[in-house]
């Protein structure tokens, strides 16, 4: 076990890099409540798109059953907008924490990445969305 | 356990790139890990390094990594973590630098406890003068139970060493700062909780933290650092929402 590999150095102290640390912490905040409330509406919104599926598929799935259903409809279309943004900011906040703990990629510039491959895959399902209500 | 009647006992000698050496010692019936470890140094090779102090369960200077897992050496007894040819294999505590043989660095664990905001800063007399009221602080309040929940940790880095976050991020505060952070948090005497909440939010604070509970899991003095960790989360996470920070 805890052989000659493990042992870390001490961390580096606190200098010149260390007065951006509370604004970093708040950003990292930030980004870990998103992923709390994104995880609260997806609790909500993972079961809704569930029994929907069950609901659904009674009776035969058809394409002309589901625009039925969606098309004009602007409670799917908030429905689903919100279920792809928490989905997608969900996703990419869980991504970050496993690559920073794995991989060891940190820092700001990765956080904007995630957040963009976020918003990105929000607005791949936000725009599948729009096709079915239009 | 049938009692064998010598230990074979494996220690760590060296730096970071030493190695495990052998030695034989009597078994007993009643014995503790640190009486095996200070047999050896006055019995079998004076030159052993190693770390206690007070050997009741006080000062947390003497946790070693017994058989893979950290422990306190002088509240544990040998044929609790014996294996059944009576052996023990002893390592320095894991996640920090080694000075030699058993003896482990604990200059990050503390400094870490300093970044964390970990002393008390009065609120009524800022300069440190004494002030003139005594705070009242009614016992069975919510915010004293939870500090009282967490204060009798006696620093011995167990914890810290059992942690697998510390292990994948080095910049981790680490169970034993943000359960102290915890404590002051709910000291209604204290005033420096904004300031306290900063230090330990974000990727090298709280946030970090998986709740696999080997913390509490280990801690020998039965404290929960996962509970206190939880708090701080969900303290950061009503203040943030509120836009109170």
């Amino acid at each position: 076990m805890s052989g000659a590999s493990d042992r870390r150095r001490a961390p580096p102290q606190a200098g010149a890099a260390g007065a951006d640390r509370p604004r970093a912490a708040r950003s990292q905040t930030h980004l870990w409540v998103a992923q709390r409330v994104t995880a609260m509406v997806l609790a909500v919104a993972v079961a809704v798109h569930l029994v929907t599926i069950i609901l659904a598929v009674r009776g035969g799935l058809s394409a002309g059953e589901i625009l039925g259903r969606t098309r004009g409809s602007e409670a799917w279309l908030a429905f689903y907008c919100l279920f792809a943004l928490a989905a997608g900011l969900h996703g990419a906040i869980g991504l970050r924490a496993i690559a920073a703990e794995t991989l060891g990629l940190r820092g700001r510039g990765a956080d904007l990445a995630w957040l963009a491959i976020g918003l990105l895959t929000a607005a791949f399902g936000i725009r599948a969305a729009i096709g079915l209500y239009a | 356990m049938a009692k064998a009647a010598s230990l074979k006992v494996s220690v760590w000698r060296g730096g970071a790139d030493g190695a495990l050496a052998r030695f034989e010692v009597p078994a007993h019936d009643n014995q503790t890990v640190l009486d095996v470890v200070t047999h050896i140094q006055r019995e079998l090779d004076p030159s052993l390094a190693y770390r206690f102090a007070c050997r009741v369960g006080m000062c947390g200077s003497c946790a070693m990594t017994v058989n893979g897992r950290a422990r306190w050496t002088c509240r544990t007894h040998v044929r609790k973590v014996v294996g059944p040819d009576g052996a023990l294999e002893l390592h320095p505590l894991s996640n920090l630098p080694l000075i030699r043989d058993l003896a482990a660095d604990l200059t990050p664990f503390f400094e870490k406890w300093r970044r964390a905001r970990g002393q008390f800063e009065p609120k009524d007399a800022p300069d440190g003068a004494v002030p003139g009221e005594f705070a009242v602080v009614p016992p069975a309040s919510e915010a004293r139970r939870e500090a009282d929940a967490g204060i009798e940790c006696i620093g011995c880095g167990v914890c810290y060493a059992s942690c697998d976050v510390v292990a994948w991020n080095p910049e981790y505060l680490g169970p034993a700062a943000l359960n102290r952070a915890w404590t002051l948090v709910n000291d209604v005497r204290d005033g420096a909780r904004g300031e306290r909440l900063d230090a330990v939010a974000g990727d090298a604070g709280c946030h970090s933290c998986h709740s696999t509970q080997s913390c509490t899991e280990r801690c020998p003095k039965n404290l929960d650092p996962s509970a206190a960790i939880a708090g701080l989360k969900r303290r950061l996470f009503w203040d943030t929402l509120t836009g109170r920070r």
